[in-house]
């Protein structure tokens, strides 16, 4: 099956990468890239586990094929942290256990990380409804929710929040 | 889940796609949001030779007034539709629509082009543009063709689009005086399809006797329909409860769901009385001037 070159960026390295047409971009991520990071949780479309952002928007990476994104900048899980720094929202899981077995965590993060950048004080609800399409088994919510809440929190205690919510285009 | 292969071709024009889908006939689809037609080629229910994909197509993601009209690119993405204050405002029923589709993050991908093109059932804008009396902008090798609504589902999965033809605009009649829509779903849960849903646009008069009414159906059907005798009874008959639990019975009565993991036949039936009577009682009270 002929390959395609595909040119992206991806946490902000230019990258240029050989995919078949059919190539899911979550395979491209973890397969060809290494990036594990990215999960997949159901392959059907369902549990945002492969959340990743393209072009600074939360889309499922698993109904996306590697080939569409060519000239798109890409961040995922590995992208938000800088200089071995946490961004708000990974800090806000790691403060508040926002996480038990972590399968879901990426994508939620990367779902958070979009939803403060674009949403100055989202409301509980909100909060709720922007993580709607990120599935978790295990901890009930709650604790993401007071993650996230956390992240908020910490954004508007420091002067520049867009300098600190690194991640995304 | 690896779909089967398929050659990719990238379309930057909509004579491109056009020649393109001339070219290739029924062994290519065009690839918008991806979010139905993805899905079903991991399951490889779908699997196309051929894959033309539109998002390099520009021009064709807007939602503006003209001409009287609503009229909205068929690139445009949910959340687009979502994000505006022009639908939010002026279009309570489409808002109502797009916010229960899917999930936050497929909303981002999903375009209301490819929700209506692929003519599936269960998909909430086909029972919304049936109530809105919308009409389905067409293009083909010979330019544009208009398609009302009414004809645009004739039979299971299928819209009278031409195998060459994309679509390209949607466009929704302009609310009049005392005009209201509403769109009521129910879901096991985000993300789901509705087990029933029910889209109601109706006009009243000063005495607030129904002159116009639309009724659309949400999954209880094989193709997207209107609940007619529904709407025949509302017109010309002034709005009261009685009234309206009437109309929410004939509507479940022209409803005709299929047992599923989703429920019974039955209890879906029952659904769409309920869903019709609570969906016509916010459409009226919206055609009164209130916003609920
Ligand atoms: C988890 C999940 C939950 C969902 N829940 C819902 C829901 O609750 N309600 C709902 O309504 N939908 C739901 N969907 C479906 C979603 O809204 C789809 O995005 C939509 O049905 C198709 O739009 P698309 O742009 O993704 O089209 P695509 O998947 O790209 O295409 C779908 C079909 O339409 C054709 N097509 C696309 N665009 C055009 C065009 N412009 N002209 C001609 N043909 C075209 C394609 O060739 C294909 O056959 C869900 C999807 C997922 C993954
Ligand atoms: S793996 Fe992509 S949504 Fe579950
Ligand atoms: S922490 Fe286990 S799925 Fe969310």
């Amino acid at each position: 099956m002929a390959l395609r070159t595909v040119n992206f960026t991806i946490n902000g390295e230019a990258k240029s990468v050989q995919a078949e047409s059919r190539q899911l971009l979550v395979h491209c991520i973890r397969e060809t890239l290494g990036l594990t990071g990215t999960h997949v949780g159901c392959e059907t479309s369902h549990c945002g586990a492969c959340t990743i952002h393209l072009d600074g928007e939360p889309v499922k990476s698993c109904t996306m094929f590697a080939v569409q994104a060519e000239g798109k900048s890409l961040t995922t899980v590995e992208g938000l942290a800088v200089g071995g720094t946490l961004n708000p929202v990974q800090e806000g899981f790691w403060e508040e256990h926002g996480l038990q077995c972590g399968f879901c965590t990426p994508g939620m993060m990367m779902t958070a990380t979009a939803l403060l950048r674009t949403v100055n004080e989202p409301t509980e609800t909100e909060i709720r409804e922007a993580i709607s399409g990120n599935l978790c088994r295990c901890t009930g919510y709650v604790n993401i929710v007071k993650a996230i809440q956390y992240a908020q929190r910490k954004m508007h205690a420091t002067p520049a929040p867009e300098a600190v919510l690194q991640g995304g285009d | 889940m690896i779909p089967a292969s398929f050659e990719y071709v990238v379309a930057h024009s909509l004579d491109e796609t056009v020649g393109l889908l001339a070219k290739h006939g029924s062994d290519a689809k065009i690839l918008s949001g991806g979010m139905s037609l993805i899905p079903a080629m991991k399951l490889r229910l779908a699997q196309p030779a051929f894959i033309i994909d539109v998002n390099g197509v520009s021009g064709l993601a807007y939602i503006r007034e003209e001409h009287g009209e609503l009229r909205i690119g068929a690139m445009t993405r949910e959340s687009a539709l979502e994000r505006s204050s022009l639908v939010k405002h002026g279009y309570p029923i489409l808002f109502e629509t797009a916010r229960v589709i899917a999930d936050p993050l497929v909303r981002n991908r999903a375009t209301i082009g490819g929700n209506l093109a692929h003519a599936d059932p269960a998909n909430d804008h086909p029972a919304t543009m049936l109530a809105l009396g919308a009409t389905i902008v067409a293009h083909g090798p010979n330019g544009d063709r208009l398609i009302p609504i009414d004809e645009f589902f004739p039979s299971f999965f299928a819209s009278a689009l031409e195998p060459d033809e994309i679509l390209t605009e949607i466009r929704i009649p302009a609310p009049g005086v005392r005009n209201g829509g509403a769109y009521i779903k129910f879901e096991r849960k985000v993300g789901d399809y509705a087990i029933a849903a029910v889209a109601v646009n109706l006009t009243l008069d000063a005495h607030d006797t129904c002159i116009a009414a639309r009724i659309g159906l949400t999954n209880v059907t094989d193709v997207p329909a209107r609940a007619t005798r529904a709407e025949a009874f509302l017109v010309g008959r002034r709005i009261t409860d009685q009234a309206i639990a009437d109309a929410s019975r004939l509507a479940a009565h022209e409803s005709d769901p299929k047992s599923d993991l989703r429920g019974s036949a039955e209890y879906k039936r029952d659904l769409v009385r309920v869903l019709a009577g609570r969906a016509i009682g916010r459409a009226v009270s919206r055609a009164r001037g209130g916003s609920h």
